[in-house]
Protein backbone atom coordinates (compact mmCIF):
# COMPACT_ATOMS: atom_id res chain seq x y z
CA UNK A 1 0.00 0.00 0.00
CA UNK A 2 1.26 3.47 -0.90
CA UNK A 3 2.46 5.51 2.03
CA UNK A 4 0.16 8.37 3.09
CA UNK A 5 1.59 11.65 1.69
CA UNK A 6 1.84 13.11 5.19
CA UNK A 7 3.02 9.90 6.89
CA UNK A 8 6.25 11.58 7.96
CA UNK A 9 4.84 14.95 9.08
CA UNK A 10 3.52 15.98 12.50
CA UNK A 11 2.11 19.10 14.12
CA UNK A 12 4.15 19.48 17.29
CA UNK A 13 3.55 23.03 18.49
CA UNK A 14 0.59 25.36 18.89
CA UNK A 15 0.10 28.71 20.58
CA UNK A 16 -2.32 31.59 20.81
CA UNK A 17 -1.14 35.01 21.94
CA UNK A 18 -3.44 37.02 24.15
CA UNK A 19 -6.60 37.93 22.26
CA UNK A 20 -8.72 41.03 22.81
CA UNK A 21 -11.04 43.45 21.07
CA UNK A 22 -8.09 45.86 21.10
CA UNK A 23 -4.56 44.97 22.25
CA UNK A 24 -3.21 48.24 23.58
CA UNK A 25 0.49 48.72 22.92
CA UNK A 26 0.70 46.07 20.21
CA UNK A 27 0.97 46.09 16.46
CA UNK A 28 0.85 43.09 14.15
CA UNK A 29 4.59 42.48 14.50
CA UNK A 30 4.80 42.55 18.28
CA UNK A 31 1.75 40.35 18.80
CA UNK A 32 3.06 37.85 16.25
CA UNK A 33 6.36 37.73 18.17
CA UNK A 34 4.38 36.89 21.32
CA UNK A 35 2.79 33.90 19.57
CA UNK A 36 6.16 32.81 18.13
CA UNK A 37 7.80 32.87 21.56
CA UNK A 38 4.91 30.88 23.00
CA UNK A 39 5.01 28.21 20.29
CA UNK A 40 8.78 27.82 20.66
CA UNK A 41 8.23 27.38 24.41
CA UNK A 42 5.47 24.86 23.69
CA UNK A 43 7.91 22.71 21.73
CA UNK A 44 11.23 23.45 23.43
CA UNK A 45 12.66 24.38 20.03
CA UNK A 46 14.91 27.37 19.33
CA UNK A 47 14.60 29.72 16.33
CA UNK A 48 17.59 27.94 14.78
CA UNK A 49 15.74 24.63 14.73
CA UNK A 50 13.32 26.24 12.28
CA UNK A 51 14.21 25.96 8.59
CA UNK A 52 10.89 27.02 7.10
CA UNK A 53 8.68 30.05 7.82
CA UNK A 54 5.08 30.51 6.68
CA UNK A 55 3.92 33.84 8.04
CA UNK A 56 2.46 35.54 4.98
CA UNK A 57 4.21 38.79 4.05
CA UNK A 58 5.89 38.58 7.47
CA UNK A 59 7.84 35.44 6.49
CA UNK A 60 10.80 37.44 5.25
CA UNK A 61 11.05 39.76 8.26
CA UNK A 62 10.62 36.87 10.70
CA UNK A 63 13.44 34.91 9.08
CA UNK A 64 15.61 38.04 9.21
CA UNK A 65 14.80 38.74 12.89
CA UNK A 66 15.31 35.09 13.91
CA UNK A 67 18.48 34.70 11.80
CA UNK A 68 17.25 31.21 10.88
CA UNK A 69 18.23 31.50 7.20
CA UNK A 70 18.67 29.87 4.81
CA UNK A 71 14.98 29.12 5.22
CA UNK A 72 12.04 27.83 3.16
CA UNK A 73 9.36 30.49 3.03
CA UNK A 74 5.71 30.95 2.13
CA UNK A 75 4.11 34.34 1.42
CA UNK A 76 0.34 33.70 1.47
CA UNK A 77 -1.47 34.92 4.61
CA UNK A 78 -1.41 31.62 6.49
CA UNK A 79 -4.47 29.40 6.82
CA UNK A 80 -5.24 25.74 6.03
CA UNK A 81 -3.69 25.81 2.52
CA UNK A 82 -0.48 27.15 4.07
CA UNK A 83 -0.34 24.31 6.60
CA UNK A 84 -0.85 21.83 3.78
CA UNK A 85 1.93 23.51 1.79
CA UNK A 86 4.20 23.42 4.82
CA UNK A 87 3.45 19.72 5.33
CA UNK A 88 4.17 19.10 1.65
CA UNK A 89 7.46 20.98 1.91
CA UNK A 90 8.48 18.76 4.82
CA UNK A 91 7.24 15.59 3.11
CA UNK A 92 9.29 16.41 0.00
CA UNK A 93 12.41 17.26 1.95
CA UNK A 94 12.51 20.98 1.18
CA UNK A 95 12.77 21.65 4.90
CA UNK A 96 12.27 19.75 8.15
CA UNK A 97 10.66 22.16 10.63
CA UNK A 98 8.21 24.92 9.67
CA UNK A 99 6.99 27.78 11.82
CA UNK A 100 3.52 28.99 10.78
CA UNK A 101 2.62 32.32 12.38
CA UNK A 102 0.25 35.20 11.89
CA UNK A 103 -0.94 38.17 13.88
CA UNK A 104 -2.98 41.30 13.53
CA UNK A 105 -3.29 44.36 15.76
CA UNK A 106 -3.86 48.03 15.09
CA UNK A 107 -5.27 47.33 11.64
CA UNK A 108 -8.95 48.06 12.33
CA UNK A 109 -9.14 51.64 13.54
CA UNK A 110 -12.08 53.24 11.69
CA UNK A 111 -14.80 51.79 13.88
CA UNK A 112 -17.67 53.59 12.15
CA UNK A 113 -16.95 51.34 9.15
CA UNK A 114 -16.81 47.57 8.98
CA UNK A 115 -13.32 46.06 9.30
CA UNK A 116 -11.08 46.69 6.28
CA UNK A 117 -10.66 42.97 5.50
CA UNK A 118 -14.46 42.64 5.10
CA UNK A 119 -14.76 45.11 2.22
CA UNK A 120 -12.10 44.94 -0.49
CA UNK A 121 -12.77 47.60 -3.11
CA UNK A 122 -13.88 46.10 -6.41
CA UNK A 123 -15.74 47.84 -9.18
CA UNK A 124 -18.76 45.50 -9.18
CA UNK A 125 -19.45 45.60 -5.44
CA UNK A 126 -17.85 48.76 -4.05
CA UNK A 127 -20.77 51.12 -4.66
CA UNK A 128 -23.41 48.75 -3.28
CA UNK A 129 -22.29 48.80 0.36
CA UNK A 130 -21.13 45.20 0.37
CA UNK A 131 -19.10 43.65 3.18
CA UNK A 132 -18.70 40.17 4.59
CA UNK A 133 -22.03 39.94 6.45
CA UNK A 134 -24.00 40.99 3.36
CA UNK A 135 -22.05 38.60 1.13
CA UNK A 136 -22.76 35.63 3.40
CA UNK A 137 -26.37 36.77 3.89
CA UNK A 138 -26.97 36.38 0.13
CA UNK A 139 -25.89 32.73 0.46
CA UNK A 140 -28.02 32.11 3.57
CA UNK A 141 -31.14 33.73 2.12
CA UNK A 142 -30.92 31.53 -0.96
CA UNK A 143 -30.70 28.40 1.20
CA UNK A 144 -33.60 29.57 3.36
CA UNK A 145 -35.65 30.12 0.18
CA UNK A 146 -34.79 26.69 -1.24
CA UNK A 147 -35.08 24.62 1.92
CA UNK A 148 -37.05 26.56 4.50
CA UNK A 149 -34.10 26.90 6.87
CA UNK A 150 -35.20 29.13 9.76
CA UNK A 151 -33.73 32.04 11.75
CA UNK A 152 -34.23 29.90 14.87
CA UNK A 153 -31.95 27.22 13.43
CA UNK A 154 -29.31 29.84 12.63
CA UNK A 155 -29.68 31.20 16.17
CA UNK A 156 -29.21 27.73 17.64
CA UNK A 157 -25.82 27.51 15.93
CA UNK A 158 -24.79 30.94 17.18
CA UNK A 159 -25.92 30.23 20.76
CA UNK A 160 -24.04 26.92 20.79
CA UNK A 161 -20.77 28.43 19.61
CA UNK A 162 -21.07 31.54 21.77
CA UNK A 163 -21.66 29.36 24.81
CA UNK A 164 -18.42 27.50 24.04
CA UNK A 165 -16.64 30.87 24.09
CA UNK A 166 -18.53 31.98 27.19
CA UNK A 167 -16.95 29.04 29.03
CA UNK A 168 -13.43 29.45 27.60
CA UNK A 169 -11.20 31.55 29.88
CA UNK A 170 -9.02 32.81 27.00
CA UNK A 171 -11.91 33.77 24.72
CA UNK A 172 -12.39 37.47 24.00
CA UNK A 173 -16.06 37.07 24.97
CA UNK A 174 -15.44 34.81 27.97
CA UNK A 175 -18.27 35.20 30.45
CA UNK A 176 -20.55 37.11 28.09
CA UNK A 177 -23.24 34.42 28.17
CA UNK A 178 -24.81 32.02 28.46
CA UNK A 179 -26.93 32.59 25.37
CA UNK A 180 -30.23 31.12 24.25
CA UNK A 181 -31.38 31.17 20.62
CA UNK A 182 -33.87 33.88 21.66
CA UNK A 183 -30.95 36.06 22.81
CA UNK A 184 -29.43 35.76 19.33
CA UNK A 185 -32.74 36.64 17.66
CA UNK A 186 -33.18 39.64 19.99
CA UNK A 187 -29.89 41.22 18.94
CA UNK A 188 -30.06 43.98 16.34
CA UNK A 189 -30.22 43.10 12.66
CA UNK A 190 -26.98 43.59 10.73
CA UNK A 191 -27.73 42.08 7.33
CA UNK A 192 -30.91 40.02 7.07
CA UNK A 193 -31.03 37.13 8.15
CA UNK A 194 -27.99 37.80 10.33
CA UNK A 195 -28.46 39.48 13.67
CA UNK A 196 -25.40 40.91 15.38
CA UNK A 197 -24.90 37.71 17.38
CA UNK A 198 -25.10 35.55 14.22
CA UNK A 199 -21.89 37.25 13.05
CA UNK A 200 -18.19 36.94 13.77
CA UNK A 201 -16.67 39.58 16.00
CA UNK A 202 -13.62 41.70 15.25
CA UNK A 203 -10.62 41.46 17.54
CA UNK A 204 -6.83 41.40 17.64
CA UNK A 205 -4.41 38.60 18.28
CA UNK A 206 -1.87 36.17 16.90
CA UNK A 207 -1.21 32.47 16.80
CA UNK A 208 1.43 30.03 15.64
CA UNK A 209 2.05 26.37 14.87
CA UNK A 210 5.13 24.26 14.30
CA UNK A 211 5.26 21.27 11.98
CA UNK A 212 8.19 18.91 11.76
CA UNK A 213 9.09 15.39 10.69
CA UNK A 214 7.57 12.39 12.44
CA UNK A 215 11.07 11.34 13.44
CA UNK A 216 11.91 14.68 15.09
CA UNK A 217 8.48 14.74 16.73
CA UNK A 218 9.43 11.70 18.84
CA UNK A 219 12.01 13.81 20.72
CA UNK A 220 9.61 16.66 21.47
CA UNK A 221 7.40 17.00 24.55
CA UNK A 222 3.91 17.12 23.02
CA UNK A 223 1.71 14.37 21.69
CA UNK A 224 2.18 14.68 17.92
CA UNK A 225 -0.91 15.36 15.84
CA UNK A 226 -1.02 14.09 12.28
CA UNK A 227 -2.60 15.39 9.08
CA UNK A 228 -4.92 12.65 7.86
CA UNK A 229 -6.24 14.65 4.92
CA UNK A 230 -6.64 18.11 3.50
CA UNK A 231 -7.74 19.94 0.38
CA UNK A 232 -9.07 23.29 -0.78
CA UNK A 233 -12.03 24.42 -2.92
CA UNK A 234 -12.07 27.88 -4.52
CA UNK A 235 -14.60 29.42 -6.90
CA UNK A 236 -12.90 32.79 -7.28
CA UNK A 237 -11.78 35.84 -5.33
CA UNK A 238 -13.67 36.78 -2.19
CA UNK A 239 -16.08 39.72 -2.20
CA UNK A 240 -15.67 40.84 -5.80
CA UNK A 241 -18.40 39.03 -7.72
CA UNK A 242 -21.99 38.06 -6.84
CA UNK A 243 -21.81 35.29 -4.20
CA UNK A 244 -24.37 33.09 -5.93
CA UNK A 245 -25.21 29.70 -4.41
CA UNK A 246 -25.40 28.21 -7.93
CA UNK A 247 -22.14 29.67 -9.28
CA UNK A 248 -20.59 26.80 -11.23
CA UNK A 249 -18.65 25.96 -14.35
CA UNK A 250 -19.04 22.99 -16.69
CA UNK A 251 -18.30 20.64 -13.77
CA UNK A 252 -21.67 21.53 -12.28
CA UNK A 253 -20.04 21.70 -8.84
CA UNK A 254 -21.56 24.75 -7.19
CA UNK A 255 -20.25 27.43 -4.88
CA UNK A 256 -23.10 26.75 -2.45
CA UNK A 257 -21.38 23.52 -1.53
CA UNK A 258 -17.81 24.80 -1.71
CA UNK A 259 -15.74 22.54 0.52
CA UNK A 260 -17.63 19.39 -0.51
CA UNK A 261 -14.96 18.30 -2.96
CA UNK A 262 -12.15 19.26 -0.61
CA UNK A 263 -13.86 17.18 2.09
CA UNK A 264 -14.26 14.21 -0.24
CA UNK A 265 -10.55 14.36 -1.13
CA UNK A 266 -9.63 14.74 2.54
CA UNK A 267 -11.76 11.79 3.63
CA UNK A 268 -10.35 9.67 0.78
CA UNK A 269 -6.78 10.58 1.76
CA UNK A 270 -7.41 9.48 5.32
CA UNK A 271 -9.70 6.54 4.42
CA UNK A 272 -12.34 8.12 6.64
CA UNK A 273 -15.91 9.35 6.46
CA UNK A 274 -18.05 11.85 8.38
CA UNK A 275 -19.02 9.32 11.05
CA UNK A 276 -15.33 8.97 11.99
CA UNK A 277 -15.14 12.64 13.02
CA UNK A 278 -15.15 13.22 16.78
CA UNK A 279 -15.03 17.02 16.79
CA UNK A 280 -15.94 19.60 14.12
CA UNK A 281 -13.71 22.65 14.39
CA UNK A 282 -15.64 24.36 11.60
CA UNK A 283 -15.07 27.95 10.59
CA UNK A 284 -17.95 30.09 11.85
CA UNK A 285 -17.94 33.52 10.19
CA UNK A 286 -21.76 33.46 10.32
CA UNK A 287 -24.19 31.05 11.95
CA UNK A 288 -25.59 29.70 8.69
CA UNK A 289 -22.13 28.54 7.58
CA UNK A 290 -22.17 25.68 10.09
CA UNK A 291 -25.47 24.39 8.66
CA UNK A 292 -24.05 24.66 5.15
CA UNK A 293 -20.89 22.78 6.04
CA UNK A 294 -22.72 19.79 7.54
CA UNK A 295 -24.53 19.46 4.20
CA UNK A 296 -21.45 20.15 2.08
CA UNK A 297 -19.24 17.60 3.85
CA UNK A 298 -21.82 14.82 3.72
CA UNK A 299 -22.82 14.68 7.40
CA UNK A 300 -26.45 15.11 6.25
CA UNK A 301 -28.44 15.48 3.06
CA UNK A 302 -28.79 18.74 1.11
CA UNK A 303 -31.40 20.96 2.68
CA UNK A 304 -31.42 19.05 5.98
CA UNK A 305 -28.67 20.99 7.73
CA UNK A 306 -31.09 23.22 9.60
CA UNK A 307 -32.79 20.23 11.25
CA UNK A 308 -29.47 18.38 11.66
CA UNK A 309 -27.94 20.94 14.01
CA UNK A 310 -30.91 20.97 16.40
CA UNK A 311 -31.53 18.97 19.58
CA UNK A 312 -28.03 19.28 20.98
CA UNK A 313 -26.25 17.43 18.20
CA UNK A 314 -23.55 20.11 17.79
CA UNK A 315 -23.26 21.15 21.45
CA UNK A 316 -21.08 19.79 24.26
CA UNK A 317 -21.67 16.04 24.60
CA UNK A 318 -23.46 15.93 21.24
CA UNK A 319 -22.66 13.70 18.30
CA UNK A 320 -20.69 16.42 16.47
CA UNK A 321 -19.51 19.19 18.79
CA UNK A 322 -18.66 22.29 16.75
CA UNK A 323 -16.17 25.12 17.14
CA UNK A 324 -15.42 24.28 20.74
CA UNK A 325 -13.38 27.35 21.72
CA UNK A 326 -16.08 29.80 20.62
CA UNK A 327 -14.62 30.41 17.18
CA UNK A 328 -14.78 33.74 15.42
CA UNK A 329 -18.02 34.60 17.22
CA UNK A 330 -16.59 34.43 20.72
CA UNK A 331 -12.97 33.22 20.92
CA UNK A 332 -11.32 35.68 18.52
CA UNK A 333 -11.29 37.02 14.97
CA UNK A 334 -7.96 38.73 14.57
CA UNK A 335 -8.21 39.77 10.95
CA UNK A 336 -7.96 38.20 7.54
CA UNK A 337 -6.31 34.92 8.54
CA UNK A 338 -5.36 34.55 12.24
CA UNK A 339 -8.71 33.04 13.13
CA UNK A 340 -8.49 30.56 10.26
CA UNK A 341 -5.30 29.10 11.73
CA UNK A 342 -7.01 29.01 15.12
CA UNK A 343 -9.46 26.38 13.84
CA UNK A 344 -6.48 24.07 13.34
CA UNK A 345 -4.93 25.02 16.68
CA UNK A 346 -8.17 24.10 18.44
CA UNK A 347 -8.30 20.81 16.55
CA UNK A 348 -4.78 20.02 17.79
CA UNK A 349 -5.75 20.93 21.37
CA UNK A 350 -8.74 18.58 21.17
CA UNK A 351 -6.57 15.70 19.95
CA UNK A 352 -3.88 16.38 22.56
CA UNK A 353 -6.70 16.28 25.12
CA UNK A 354 -5.55 19.55 26.68
CA UNK A 355 -8.64 21.75 26.23
CA UNK A 356 -9.46 23.51 29.49
CA UNK A 357 -13.12 23.73 28.45
CA UNK A 358 -15.32 21.79 26.03
CA UNK A 359 -12.82 18.92 25.72
CA UNK A 360 -14.37 16.11 23.68
CA UNK A 361 -13.49 12.91 25.59
CA UNK A 362 -11.00 10.69 23.76
CA UNK A 363 -11.16 12.75 20.54
CA UNK A 364 -9.14 10.98 17.85
CA UNK A 365 -10.25 12.69 14.62
CA UNK A 366 -10.86 16.42 14.24
CA UNK A 367 -12.21 18.12 11.13
CA UNK A 368 -11.10 21.73 10.68
CA UNK A 369 -12.24 24.20 8.05
CA UNK A 370 -11.73 27.74 6.76
CA UNK A 371 -13.68 30.10 4.54
CA UNK A 372 -17.29 29.85 3.43
CA UNK A 373 -19.59 30.16 0.45
CA UNK A 374 -19.97 33.93 0.86
CA UNK A 375 -16.23 34.16 0.24
CA UNK A 376 -16.23 31.62 -2.62
CA UNK A 377 -13.85 29.17 -0.93
CA UNK A 378 -13.64 26.51 1.74
CA UNK A 379 -10.54 24.66 2.93
CA UNK A 380 -10.68 21.43 4.90
CA UNK A 381 -8.23 19.50 7.07
CA UNK A 382 -8.59 16.23 8.97
CA UNK A 383 -6.32 15.78 11.97
CA UNK A 384 -5.71 12.61 13.94
CA UNK A 385 -3.80 11.10 16.82
CA UNK A 386 -2.66 8.07 14.82
CA UNK A 387 0.14 8.14 12.23
CA UNK A 388 -1.55 7.99 8.83
CA UNK B 1 -46.17 52.15 5.81
CA UNK B 2 -42.79 50.73 5.14
CA UNK B 3 -39.87 52.95 4.22
CA UNK B 4 -39.19 53.31 0.46
CA UNK B 5 -35.63 52.38 -0.50
CA UNK B 6 -33.63 55.23 -2.05
CA UNK B 7 -30.43 55.31 -4.11
CA UNK B 8 -27.26 56.28 -2.25
CA UNK B 9 -26.06 59.87 -2.40
CA UNK B 10 -22.79 61.06 -3.98
CA UNK B 11 -19.86 60.45 -1.65
CA UNK B 12 -19.99 56.67 -1.58
CA UNK B 13 -16.92 54.85 -2.94
CA UNK B 14 -17.28 54.47 -6.71
CA UNK B 15 -16.09 51.88 -9.20
CA UNK B 16 -12.76 52.25 -10.97
CA UNK B 17 -13.26 50.72 -14.45
CA UNK B 18 -10.67 48.49 -16.07
CA UNK B 19 -9.69 48.28 -19.72
CA UNK B 20 -12.10 45.40 -20.30
CA UNK B 21 -14.98 46.70 -18.16
CA UNK B 22 -15.00 50.28 -19.49
CA UNK B 23 -17.69 49.52 -22.15
CA UNK B 24 -19.99 48.31 -19.35
CA UNK B 25 -19.66 51.61 -17.48
CA UNK B 26 -19.94 53.60 -20.75
CA UNK B 27 -23.24 51.77 -21.31
CA UNK B 28 -24.56 52.77 -17.91
CA UNK B 29 -23.97 56.43 -18.79
CA UNK B 30 -26.34 56.11 -21.76
CA UNK B 31 -28.90 53.99 -19.89
CA UNK B 32 -27.82 50.61 -21.29
CA UNK B 33 -27.02 47.52 -19.24
CA UNK B 34 -24.36 45.90 -21.40
CA UNK B 35 -23.04 42.35 -21.21
CA UNK B 36 -20.54 40.29 -23.18
CA UNK B 37 -21.56 37.40 -25.43
CA UNK B 38 -19.08 34.89 -26.83
CA UNK B 39 -19.07 34.84 -30.62
CA UNK B 40 -17.70 31.28 -30.61
CA UNK B 41 -20.01 29.45 -28.17
CA UNK B 42 -22.83 31.96 -27.56
CA UNK B 43 -22.45 32.01 -23.76
CA UNK B 44 -22.79 35.21 -21.74
CA UNK B 45 -19.93 36.38 -19.52
CA UNK B 46 -20.69 38.59 -16.51
CA UNK B 47 -19.05 40.29 -14.62
CA UNK B 48 -17.07 41.67 -17.61
CA UNK B 49 -13.95 39.64 -18.29
CA UNK B 50 -11.14 39.30 -20.84
CA UNK B 51 -12.36 35.81 -21.86
CA UNK B 52 -15.57 33.78 -22.10
CA UNK B 53 -16.50 32.09 -18.82
CA UNK B 54 -17.84 29.04 -20.69
CA UNK B 55 -15.14 28.31 -23.33
CA UNK B 56 -12.37 30.84 -22.49
CA UNK B 57 -12.49 32.33 -26.00
CA UNK B 58 -11.42 35.97 -26.31
CA UNK B 59 -13.96 36.50 -29.08
CA UNK B 60 -16.47 38.50 -27.01
CA UNK B 61 -18.88 41.18 -28.22
CA UNK B 62 -21.05 43.56 -26.19
CA UNK B 63 -24.85 43.37 -26.27
CA UNK B 64 -27.54 45.34 -24.44
CA UNK B 65 -29.75 43.62 -21.85
CA UNK B 66 -33.49 44.20 -21.56
CA UNK B 67 -32.67 45.05 -17.94
CA UNK B 68 -35.51 42.80 -16.79
CA UNK B 69 -35.00 39.97 -14.34
CA UNK B 70 -35.92 38.48 -11.01
CA UNK B 71 -34.40 38.55 -7.56
CA UNK B 72 -32.23 35.46 -6.96
CA UNK B 73 -31.17 36.39 -3.42
CA UNK B 74 -31.30 39.48 -1.23
CA UNK B 75 -30.27 41.00 2.08
CA UNK B 76 -31.42 44.14 3.85
CA UNK B 77 -28.42 45.87 5.40
CA UNK B 78 -28.89 47.80 8.66
CA UNK B 79 -25.24 48.33 9.60
CA UNK B 80 -23.58 50.37 6.83
CA UNK B 81 -20.28 49.28 5.29
CA UNK B 82 -18.98 52.81 5.90
CA UNK B 83 -20.71 55.97 7.15
CA UNK B 84 -20.95 57.10 3.51
CA UNK B 85 -23.87 54.68 3.06
CA UNK B 86 -27.40 55.40 4.25
CA UNK B 87 -29.29 52.47 5.81
CA UNK B 88 -31.35 50.52 5.26
CA UNK B 89 -30.24 49.44 1.82
CA UNK B 90 -31.00 46.19 0.06
CA UNK B 91 -28.38 44.22 -1.86
CA UNK B 92 -29.77 41.84 -4.47
CA UNK B 93 -28.39 39.32 -6.88
CA UNK B 94 -30.68 39.47 -9.90
CA UNK B 95 -30.95 36.83 -12.61
CA UNK B 96 -31.44 38.88 -15.76
CA UNK B 97 -33.82 37.41 -18.35
CA UNK B 98 -30.81 36.79 -20.62
CA UNK B 99 -29.49 34.43 -17.93
CA UNK B 100 -26.67 36.26 -16.17
CA UNK B 101 -26.39 37.48 -12.58
CA UNK B 102 -25.82 41.07 -11.50
CA UNK B 103 -25.31 42.30 -7.95
CA UNK B 104 -26.74 45.75 -7.20
CA UNK B 105 -29.02 47.59 -4.79
CA UNK B 106 -32.82 47.60 -4.95
CA UNK B 107 -34.60 51.00 -4.83
CA UNK B 108 -38.04 52.58 -5.30
CA UNK B 109 -39.48 49.71 -3.28
CA UNK B 110 -40.78 49.30 0.29
CA UNK B 111 -37.97 47.89 2.42
CA UNK B 112 -39.99 44.84 3.50
CA UNK B 113 -41.30 43.96 0.01
CA UNK B 114 -38.19 42.28 -1.39
CA UNK B 115 -38.38 38.53 -1.93
CA UNK B 116 -36.79 35.83 -4.06
CA UNK B 117 -38.49 35.73 -7.45
CA UNK B 118 -39.56 39.40 -7.38
CA UNK B 119 -39.65 40.90 -10.91
CA UNK B 120 -37.30 43.86 -11.27
CA UNK B 121 -35.86 46.17 -13.91
CA UNK B 122 -32.72 48.26 -14.13
CA UNK B 123 -32.72 51.97 -13.44
CA UNK B 124 -29.68 54.22 -13.59
CA UNK B 125 -28.45 56.84 -11.14
CA UNK B 126 -25.63 59.28 -11.95
CA UNK B 127 -23.20 59.54 -9.04
CA UNK B 128 -20.29 61.37 -10.68
CA UNK B 129 -19.20 62.64 -14.06
CA UNK B 130 -17.58 59.29 -14.80
CA UNK B 131 -19.88 56.83 -13.02
CA UNK B 132 -23.56 56.13 -13.47
CA UNK B 133 -24.65 53.15 -11.37
CA UNK B 134 -27.20 50.53 -12.34
CA UNK B 135 -29.79 49.85 -9.64
CA UNK B 136 -32.86 47.62 -9.69
CA UNK B 137 -36.46 48.64 -9.00
CA UNK B 138 -39.73 46.72 -9.10
CA UNK B 139 -40.71 45.99 -12.73
CA UNK B 140 -43.55 48.03 -14.17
Amino acid sequence: MAKHPFHDVAIVGIANSEQARVLEGHDSTTITFQAVHKVLADTGLSPWDIDGVAAGPFSGPLTYYMRNGPSWRHYMAPSIPTILDAASAIATGQCHTVLVAHGSAGVYTERASTAPWTRPAHEFVVAYGMFTAAEFALIAQRHMHMHGTTPEQLATVAATIRNNGHAHPEAVYHGRGPFTPDDILASRMVSDPFHLLDCAMTSEGACALILTTRERAQDLPNTPVYILGGACDSFGPSYQHPPAWDLAGPSGRNNGYTGRWAAQKSFAMGELGPTDVDVCEFYDPFSFEIIRQFEAYGFCEEGEGGEFIMDGRIGPGGQYPVTTDGGTMSFSHGGAAVQQLQRVIRGVEQLRGTCVTSQVPDAQVAMCSNGGAGALFTDVMLLGTETP
Amino acid sequence: MSEILQPQSPGIPLPVPTIYSQPYWDGCQVGELRFQRCQDCGAITMDPAPACSACFSENLEWEVSTGLGEVYSWTTVWRPQTPAFTVPYVAVIVTLDEGFWLLANLINCPVDAVHVGMRVQTTFVELSEEITLPYFEPAN
